[in-house]
């Protein structure tokens, strides 16, 4: 410890704090503020590099997506309008037959009542044409048996009993 | 086939030139230590022989040793070597050095007053004498009186003279300056990306701020002590490698130069502490104990704490100092027992030794400066610490 003492120089150790410190301001000024910004700054435009390149790979994932989607999107109009086609389609399709099958059937309809009627007057016609015809008979026969009472009232009968049938 | 056979010679050449130039790269550190290591023991060998013959009276064990002693020792003469011509003067080869005292008002005068410690110098009517790398105050005769412990008694005068020590750190501080202003230029001119000697120097600053700094003192705070930390580290190395080349300054393995180095770190942990800090040295228990039991631990435990502010940094300087003396007396020691076994068989033996330990010292340059920069950066980070104590302990 004495001879540690004893080799203490103290102008050595003024001249090493002073030369020291000028040279840790020199260089902090010079030298290290500069290079550590540097550094610094190639770290940081390293980093936002990387971060750059990963956002333009993600945006290229989102358009990539996009397109998709648009695509799909297309897709799915084209699907629906063909479909809306295919059912207006049907639709026109099955209300022509139902307005032909009502046509058809109103002049069915009309056709049975125009048979129906034509029956009926026909009948009519027959029964007017069978009484004139009856009475025509009847007249003949009257006029023929009306000779013979007997045979009269014997045609008479036999007649009531057609007619009745008739 | 004529094209072929050239193509595979060339194909040839260049694996070999390759394979040379590798060979060569791996070689070429080896070399270049191999060569610091035999100029360091070539110049000391010119020195010591010199010595040895100039004193025949002395024997040359007490010789080797008053030499390595001189030579730890920082010197008022930046002498490179010495010899005798054959008229019996010696001849010192170097170059003198300011001499700057203080004592009745400023004197200045050149060293070579001294004539390497041989005569007194006399400046305006008082006369000084270099003894033992030291320069005292005597009478014209240049008598130096002793104590009975053999230490002389004279006045001492304040010693502000620019010794070898200062130079080697003048000369240290300006190639810093130059070498680290050029890599900052570097960057400026080539964006960011280091040239040259920046490629060898950015990883080494990298890894102070990445695994020194940041790991120790934090994120957020370890900005301030950067240029510290940086130019403590580079400081320390290149002044120990000085210390390993033929010029042997041994400027890190002085008491002084160590102590200015701690000091700043001392004042820089002290005067940049936080709350948490002195909270910690003060009140280390915190609120997990009531105030009557602290009591009681306090008074052992803060005396312990204050002296432990002293003695970080005191360890600080006793290490770097301690080491690097001790590199350099192992060394000078290994490289003076050539002379003294002066056989075939031991003298290539304590080369080869001195030769290993230059290796060693090599690595201790480095690492000596890597702990002074790790540990100061390590007493900042307790002083920069934040957070909840009584969670913590």
């Amino acid at each position: 410890m004495e001879q540690l003492l004893e080799d203490f120089s103290l102008g050595l150790f003024f001249w090493q704090s002073l030369l020291f410190i000028a040279l840790v301001l020199l260089l902090w000024k010079f030298a290290w503020k500069p290079i550590l910004g540097a550094v610094n700054d190639r770290e940081e435009g390293i980093k936002n590099a990387l971060a750059a390149a990963e956002d333009a790979k993600k945006e290229m994932q989102n358009v990539t997506a996009d397109s998709e989607k648009l695509l799909k999107e297309a897709r799915a109009e084209r699907e629906a309008m063909l479909k809306e086609a295919r059912e207006i389609k049907d639709k026109l399709i099955a209300d022509s037959k139902e307005q032909a099958k009502l046509e058809g059937d109103k002049m069915i309809k009309q056709a049975q009542a125009a048979i129906e009627s034509e029956k009926k007057a026909a009948v009519a016609d027959i029964k007017s044409q069978v009484a004139n015809l009856s009475v025509d008979i009847a007249e003949k026969i009257i006029k023929e048996q009306l000779s013979d009472k007997s045979k009269q009232l014997k045609l008479v009968d036999d007649l009531l009993g057609d007619i009745k049938l008739n | 086939m004529l094209f072929s056979f050239c193509k595979n010679s060339v194909h040839l050449h260049r694996f070999l030139e390759t394979d040379i130039l590798n060979g060569m790269r791996k070689t070429f550190l080896i070399k270049f230590l191999f060569v610091v290591a035999l100029f360091f023991s070539a110049s000391t060998f010119a020195s010591v022989k010199e010595d040895s013959s100039e004193g025949e009276d002395k024997d040359l064990k007490t010789h080797i040793q008053e030499y390595i002693q001189h030579h730890l020792k920082d010197s008022h003469d930046f002498s490179l070597f010495s010899y005798d011509s054959e008229d019996g003067t010696t001849h010192h080869v170097g170059f003198p050095l300011p001499v700057i005292l203080i004592d009745n008002g400023l004197k200045v005068f050149s060293s070579s007053k001294f004539h390497h410690g041989e005569t007194v110098a006399e400046v305006d009517g008082s006369y000084y004498k270099l003894y033992h790398s030291k320069i005292y105050k005597t009478d014209a005769a240049g008598t130096i009186n002793y104590d009975e412990k053999h230490h002389a008694t004279n006045e001492k005068p304040l010693d502000f003279s620019i010794t070898k020590g200062v130079v080697m750190i003048f000369f240290t501080c300006l190639l810093m300056f130059f070498l680290f202003r050029g890599l900052a230029r570097s960057y400026a001119k080539n964006g960011s990306i280091p040239k040259g000697v920046g490629r060898f120097f950015e990883p080494i600053v990298l890894y102070i701020r990445d695994d020194i700094a940041i790991s120790n003192i934090g994120e957020k705070r370890y900005k301030k002590y950067m240029p510290f930390l940086l130019t403590v580290f580079f400081f320390i190395w290149f002044l120990n490698m000085f210390g390993l080349t033929p010029l042997g300054v041994n400027v890190t393995g002085n008491i002084a130069v160590t102590a200015a180095l701690a000091i700043i770190t001392f004042l820089l942990t002290n005067l940049t502490g936080t709350k948490d800090y002195w909270k910690h040295l003060f009140d280390p228990l915190g609120d997990s104990m009531p105030w009557y039991g602290k009591i009681l631990l306090y008074i052992i435990l803060i005396p312990i704490e204050i002296l432990g502010i002293f003695i970080k940094p005191f360890s600080l300087l006793i290490r770097l100092y301690a080491n690097m003396q001790a590199g350099h007396i192992v060394v000078m020691s290994l490289i003076g027992l050539m002379f003294i076994f002066k056989s075939w068989v031991g003298s290539p033996l304590s080369f080869g030794l001195a030769f290993a330990i230059s290796l060693i010292e090599i690595l201790v340059a480095l690492l000596q400066a890597y702990i002074f920069t790790m540990l100061s950066a390590l007493y900042f980070g307790f002083a920069s610490e934040e957070h909840e104590h009584a969670e913590a302990h």
